[in-house]
């Protein structure tokens, strides 16, 4: 039995915002997969609002300008089977596959993934280098977010009382050209946590990195850039020297700090090792060659 | 607080007030009897609540009751036939030796009934992808993985665009 003491629902978004707007207080619940575990063992009543019925919510479209729009309320097993995303943003489809196990894929959202706001998160370091913009819509009307100042903390985003998080936006300046590829280190191969999530694109002309992006989970309290290594890369010619500087820029940018999980030192070795992996996969899907 | 929604388990129809702070876990074994669902973690974890929600597996421990309005619910108890005879995905776990102390069984039974219906084709790295959302504490995996490989090797599916279709 969990502690709910109301439960509300809504068909379509202009009810939902309507009805937060005047219960501010009522948490949103999408798949319960964050929600109702967190309910365990606590004390105090929790009034949900369910965003289930809300079916514009799931659907995953590529607009007429190139911009792939996912809903908020599409599950992971709908992102993993998604067309569009496996052949324009397959990195994405690596990520979905990679999280929980299929039963709980099969029931948790994207969009709570993403406003859990756990840096563990596994859509984060994929959303990040996809450098994603989130749809925010409250009674007052709608703003997009870049997914960057959309984390705040471990736990904490950039949501108001009255807001629900309605679409992520990935423009095709940001995929059309891109390789990459995402790695999820954990202690097992499924249903478990990241140690380390590192989402890698790159764009190349010719023998040179034109563009790399690289997106990092539990490397800081919030899912991050590094900005540094990418700015290194731009214009360098593609050679494992050049990889293996940017897998050390790359340390450069987080954050890491000792968990049960891993220590910092253990996490930071992870970050260069794995960016190089990442990234010598990644040029090879953007049509360079093998790097050996 | 009550809500009252309708829904059918087994193929048969409901139409009830439920406790909203229920899971469809509370609901089934501990007002409709039906107690092949176990609770094991509770918290999504392990599989052993796994019910089939229209055709997909899920874990019905982190499933409120109320979603269940308007679905169609399938538990262990509505795998075998009315008259009792086992289905191919339950005869291979028998015959595989996939069962110990039974826990994990109605979840992984359904999970694998799903996968034999979905008339698709799984490697061998697919199926344990598939089962992973099941914890086992007796097997080891090995006779599970084989009674699933069993169950869907023998299914014959009568859909023409299915890859199993061998004509009538
Ligand atoms: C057994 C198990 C294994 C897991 N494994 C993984 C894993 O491998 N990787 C991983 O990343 N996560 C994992 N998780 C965590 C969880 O499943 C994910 O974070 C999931 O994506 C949350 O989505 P949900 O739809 O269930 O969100 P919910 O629990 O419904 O909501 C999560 C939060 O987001 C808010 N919210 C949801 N939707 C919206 C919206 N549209 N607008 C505004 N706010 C919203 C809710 O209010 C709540 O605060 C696991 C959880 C369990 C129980
Ligand atoms: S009891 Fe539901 S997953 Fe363990
Ligand atoms: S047979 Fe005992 S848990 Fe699987």
């Amino acid at each position: 039995m969990y502690n709910i003491t109301g439960y509300y629902e809504a068909d379509t978004l202009a009810e939902a915002t309507a009805l937060l707007a005047e219960k501010p207080k009522l948490e949103l619940i999408a798949g319960g997969t964050d929600v109702l575990i967190k309910m365990h063992g606590k004390a105090e009543d929790t009034e949900l609002f369910s965003l289930r019925k809300i079916k514009s919510l799931e659907i995953i479209r590529k607009a007429e300008d190139g911009t792939i729009v996912i809903g908020a309320m599409a599950t992971f097993a709908r992102v993993f089977k998604d067309p569009i995303i496996r052949e324009m943003i397959p990195i994405l489809t690596e990520a979905a596959i990679s999280m929980g196990g299929p039963q709980i894929r099969n029931i948790a959202t994207i969009g709570g993934n993403v406003c859990s706001g756990a840096t563990s998160g596994d859509s984060a370091s994929s959303l990040f280098a996809l450098n994603a913009r989130l749809k925010i819509l409250n009674s007052l009307g709608e703003r997009l977010v870049p997914i960057q100042e959309f984390y705040l903390g471990p736990g904490k985003v950039a949501l108001k009382p009255g807001d629900i998080l309605t679409e992520i936006r990935i423009s095709p300046e940001d995929y059309q050209g891109f390789g990459g590829h995402y790695i999820k280190f954990a202690m097992r191969e499924a249903m478990d946590i990241a140690t380390l999530g590192v989402a890698v694109t790159c764009k190349l002309q010719g023998n040179i990195f034109d563009e790399i992006r690289i997106g990092l989970g539990v490397a800081g309290p919030t899912p991050l850039r590094c900005l540094e290594a990418e700015e290194f890369a731009k214009g360098k010619d593609i050679s494992v020297e050049t990889v293996a500087e940017i897998g050390k820029l790359a340390v450069r940018s987080t954050k890491a700090r000792t968990s049960w999980r891993a220590s910092k030192e253990y996490r930071e070795h992870l970050v260069e090792e794995l960016v190089q992996r990442g990234l010598k996969i990644a040029l090879v899907n953007a049509g360079g060659a093998e790097l050996v | 607080m009550f809500k009252r929604i309708a829904f059918s388990v087994n193929g048969k129809a409901f139409n009830i007030e439920v406790d909203i702070r229920e899971s469809l876990l509370e609901l089934l074994r501990n007002h409709l009897g039906y107690t092949g669902a176990k609770k094991g973690c509770g918290v999504g974890e392990c599989g052993a609540c796994s019910v089939l929600i229209d055709g997909v597996p899920t874990d019905s421990c982190i499933y409120l009751a109320v979603w269940a309005d308007g679905k169609e619910i399938t538990t262990i108890e509505g795998v075998a036939s009315k008259s009792g005879e086992l289905s191919a995905v339950q005869k291979a776990y028998v015959e595989e030796g996939a069962v110990q102390c039974g826990f994990c069984t109605p979840g992984l039974v359904l999970t694998t009934t799903a996968l034999a219906e979905s008339g698709k084709e799984f490697t061998r790295e697919e199926l344990k992808r598939e089962l992973s959302g099941h914890l086992c504490r007796c097997t080891g995996y090995q006779s599970i993985l084989k009674a699933a490989e069993k169950s869907l090797e023998g299914h014959i599916c009568t859909c023409v665009d299915s890859p199993h279709y061998k004509g009538k």
